[in-house]
């Protein structure tokens, strides 16, 4: 176990210094210089000269680059142009509403998306089977914008069970004084038993994150149904059938025992097209996340925080693609026993 | 007898009965085939079929409803959105076609160059390539743009350059199986060059598999780009973009609803037919999904 | 002792598509009487794993079954699987050629032993896995309660094979189908697993159907043997006789292949031409394509069976000629 975790691990920092790299050079050796973008319009040669030497740039930029590790190691994400804060601190602030939507809606994507595709592939060529490809086939060409919008425009504008945007209202917001223990506003107000705070935060994320759940519904069904087909047709299935073992057994033991773990290599990169979903579905409901954040910065030209946005949620994403990796030894026996 | 219904030989079928059989095993793919040709057809034939010029400002008819003037209604300048909606499939193809292409042309040379010549120089190039895949779909390209400025083009480099890495995996496989071939071995011992070899044997065979992902891609660019133009970093006005117009009327879609949803049922209805020509594509090219009979 | 165990009379088994239906097996009698081996020999793709998948009823769909296969009288054909489940592994169970692939890796071979033991005997799990090792030590595997905890992954080949086995006999099945059991192993296993079946037949009266294309092993293992082609019983018989007078020009040619010590023929002999596509098999006698004594009435009709002493028969049109 801990030579596999280990090479893990190894591997994980291998990457992240490649991801480094990537926004090293975005951020500092492409064209669009940042120094510009700080100053605004038409500055003196001179405040460029000193602003650059105030941020390191006038060395070269091998050491540009070590200096540029050495502080992201540090947890030196860079400071917002906007703000002046730390970009880690702006992260901290908002981690909790990202993490909180993309985690209900991973929770029923899988909920839903996994027996369906098991459904699905057990019941093969059936009507039932068709018609989830079909399905799934349209659900992958949704924009996710569109989806939110329209959602928007029938629980809010027609039927007005729902409210149109934020993360809580704003009376809510201004009365309400419960603890940010977990940044997870659902649990945080159960604890607290604050029921209105909690009412008010459940109704908030119903939208967005059944926008989220929907885009990334098809591809979990549609990557489910292929992986439980291929298991389906292989040998050891055949053996199970032809020892009279009761098809239940042989379906919902047996094969998806076997799915497992290409499931959870699913699991894993359905979050990072949740996080990367996140981006466009926070924008337009002005939820207070990470992805919000960002689009708010394009806007603003507030690079530092872009980059540093993006570096966390690629760690973020690389960690639990880490955990995941840890899980199979859990789940495959074949690795264990190396 | 059944068993004694036998003929003499065994006939070769015509590509036209193959073909009515594929036609008749993949409802769908004819479905999205019809659909694609359809939005090609409107694509090129814009000008002739658009009611309206897509940019004809009309402050007399702003905001109107869908109406048998303006099948689509129109928004905020007043101009037809129907018209514009024919209009962005022209868009919209080229950014299909582009940014696939542009992808194909990063990776698939990688891929040939790793698969081929293998060792050190393999690891490193795919190491290389994983490191794009690392971040989360759709936000690297989110960088990329918001470090070179937004703009479509830039959006589009965006894209191809965080999709590559697939094309250089699906190449590098497709040239490992290759290379082990004894017709490769026969041409380097008969002193053919490198270059050579990969580019007479090595590219010709691996290109199945790559149209089979390009096929698959096409759709994920074009939504991809959209949602990049809806959130700023695409397409700019005065370009007809449908995720760029779906943007600019967020701020008064919830009493002017057609100017969201027409843009975005065009995104939906092409996504939707390149999807489902990409599966059919992908049944008659790869073998193991091979016609079924 | 002579009661027939396997009966299979009329099987068809058709995979019908849109461009052609492919007949992959046509209108075979079998008979198996207890206590006895049968061989099933044939090249691959010549229906004869069909015929085994068909007698448990475990052809997949869209394929097409007719005719009758009963195993101890029990009618096979058109039954549902869960009519089918007390005979699977129960009444007749069977062994496959890949025996790596044909356990599951999630499972230790402790769990699926007593999973398919459970599925036919009245037995709690402590009972099973008594059941479990005893069987394990019926086919000589060393240290059983050891074995019962390992992963497929963690034995080797041939230890899997045996497993195999084992698990196939636990229930006391009236007859065992095994499709080419040996083919994957390495030469030296395959005689060691030869060996244990021969010993199982002779000392608990086992009745085997025993599919391969090794005329070898037929030899060392079967009582009986039935040649298949194109998906056609062409000549059975027992195996002394069959061996000594083979009648049909494809059993002859599926003799000379095989290669004998000492016989002073450098080449390897091997059938010239291809096994037809079932698609579209060929008119009147099936093999006259590739056969070297056929002429227009071959191709045009297809022969009756003539039968020999002691049940010898075969299908071909120079027997009736020859006097």
């Amino acid at each position: 176990m801990a030579r596999y975790a280990a090479q893990r691990l190894l591997l994980m920092i291998g990457i992240l210094l490649g991801v480094l790299t990537i926004t090293f050079i975005l951020s500092r050796v492409l064209p669009g210089s940042p120094v510009e973008l700080m100053l605004g319009h038409r500055p003196t040669p001179e405040l460029i000269e000193a602003t650059k030497k105030e941020l390191g740039l006038d060395q070269p930029l091998i050491i540009q680059y070590f200096t540029y590790i050495g502080e992201v190691v540090q947890g030196e994400f860079g400071k917002s142009l906007r703000t002046g804060r730390p970009v880690l601190e702006e992260v901290g602030k908002r981690i909790g509403a990202t993490l909180e939507l993309t985690t209900l809606a991973i929770f029923f994507v899988v909920l839903i998306g996994v027996p369906l595709g098991v459904i699905s592939a057990v019941r093969q060529n059936s009507i039932l089977d068709n018609g989830l490809r079909a399905t799934t086939i349209a659900g992958m060409a949704f924009p996710a914008f569109m989806l939110a919008m329209m959602l928007q425009m029938l629980f809010y504008g027609e039927l007005g069970w729902l409210p149109l945007q934020g993360r809580l209202d704003s009376e809510v917001l201004l009365d309400s004084t419960f603890p940010r223990h977990t940044g997870f506003f659902l649990l945080d107000t159960l604890m607290t038993g604050d029921w209105r705070a909690f009412g008010s935060a459940a109704q908030h994320i119903v939208l967005p994150a059944l926008t989220l759940v929907i885009i990334t519904l098809a591809t979990v069904t549609r990557i489910t149904r292929n992986m439980m087909v291929e298991v389906l047709s292989e040998e050891f299935i055949r053996t199970a059938s032809a020892y009279g073992l009761p098809s239940r057994r042989i379906h919902y033991g047996y094969a998806l025992k076997a799915t497992l773990i290409p499931l959870l290599t699913v699991v894993g990169l359905t979050y990072g097209y949740l996080l990367g979903g996140a981006v466009v579905v926070e924008f337009v409901f002005d939820w207070p996340g990470l992805g919000g954040f960002m689009v708010f910065s394009i806007s603003q030209n507030d690079f530092p925080a872009v980059m540093g946005t993006t570096l966390f949620l690629a760690t973020a994403y690389l960690m639990i693609n880490l955990v995941v990796d840890l899980l199979y030894f859990v789940v495959d026996p074949r690795l264990r026993a190396q | 007898m059944s068993i004694l219904e036998t003929s003499d030989e065994v006939p070769t079928l015509a590509w036209r009965v193959k073909a009515k059989a594929f036609a008749a095993n993949n409802k769908l793919f004819v479905v999205g085939a019809t659909g694609f040709l359809f939005i090609l057809l409107c694509a090129i034939f814009a000008p002739l079929i658009a009611p309206y010029a897509p940019d004809k400002i009309d402050f007399s008819a702003r905001l109107q409803g869908p109406s048998w003037a303006h099948w689509m209604g129109t928004e905020k300048f007043g101009r037809d959105i129907l018209s514009r909606v024919i209009y962005g499939a022209q868009t919209s193809l080229i950014i299909g076609t582009a940014v696939t292409f542009i992808a194909i042309l990063i990776g698939a040379p990688i891929g040939i160059i790793a698969g081929y010549f293998g060792g050190r120089l393999d690891t490193l190039l795919m190491r290389v390539s994983d490191v794009f895949l690392a971040f989360p779909p759709l936000l690297l390209p989110i960088a990329i743009t918001a470090a070179l400025g937004s703009g479509l083009g830039n959006a589009m480099f965006a894209i191809a350059v965080s999709w590559f890495p697939w094309y250089a995996r699906i190449t590098r496989a497709a040239v490992l199986r290759i290379r082990t071939e004894p017709y490769i071995n026969a041409a380097r011992a008969m002193g053919v060059s490198h270059t050579r070899i990969m580019w007479r044997h090595v590219l010709p065979n691996s290109l199945t598999p790559i149209i089979v992902q390009g096929s698959m891609d096409f759709g994920f660019t074009i939504l991809a780009a959209a949602s990049l133009s809806f959130i700023g970093l695409g397409a700019t006005p005065p370009m007809i973009e449908w995720g760029l117009m779906a943007a600019t009327s967020r701020s008064m879609f919830l009493d002017a609803w057609w100017t969201v949803l027409f843009p975005g049922m065009a995104i939906f209805f092409t996504v939707l037919c390149v999807n489902l020509v990409g599966d059919g594509v992908r049944d008659v090219l790869d073998p193991k999904h091979g016609i079924k009979e | 002792m002579s009661t027939p165990v396997l009966q299979i009379a009329g099987l068809r088994v058709e995979f019908p598509g849109l461009l052609r239906t492919v007949k992959a097996v046509r209108g075979i009698n079998l008979t198996v009487t207890g206590g006895t081996v049968m061989g099933l020999v044939g090249e691959s793709g010549s229906g004869k794993s069909m015929t085994a998948m068909a007698a448990l009823g475990l052809i997949p769909k869209p394929g097409v079954v007719h005719g009758s296969v009963k195993v101890d009288g029990f009618e096979v054909v058109g039954r549902r699987d869960a009519e089918l489940a007390p005979l699977r592994g129960g009444e007749a169970a069977m062994i496959f050629q890949n025996p790596m692939k044909a356990l599951n890796p999630f499972f230790t071979v402790g769990e699926q032993m007593t999973d398919a033991i459970r599925c036919h005997l009245p037995f709690d799990k402590k009972a099973a896995i008594k059941a479990a090792i005893a069987a394990l030590e019926s086919v000589h595997l060393p240290d059983p309660t050891f074995t019962l905890d390992k992963y497929p992954h963690q034995m080797s080949g041939g230890q899997i094979q045996r497993v195999m086995i084992a698990m196939a006999l636990a229930c006391q099945p009236k007859v065992l189908i095994a499709d080419e059991p040996t083919t994957a192993l390495d030469v030296t296993v395959q005689a060691q697993i030869i060996s244990l079946l021969r010993e199982l037949v002779a000392t608990q009266d086992r009745t085997i159907l025993f599919i391969t294309h090794d005329l070898g092993v037929v030899a060392s293992l079967c009582d009986n043997v039935a040649v298949m082609y194109a998906g056609e019983i062409v000549e059975t018989g027992s195996v002394v006789d069959v061996f000594a007078d083979p009648k049909h020009p494809y059993t002859q040619k599926l003799m000379n292949t095989v290669p004998r010590l000492g016989a002073g023929d450098q080449n390897l002999n091997f059938i010239p031409g291809q096994v037809p596509d079932m698609g579209f098999p060929p008119k009147g006698c099936a093999f006259h394509p590739r056969c070297d004594q056929a002429d227009d009435k071959c191709a045009a009709s297809a022969p009756d069976y003539m039968i020999f002493n002691n049940d010898h028969k075969a299908a071909c049109h120079r027997l009736d000629e020859a006097p």
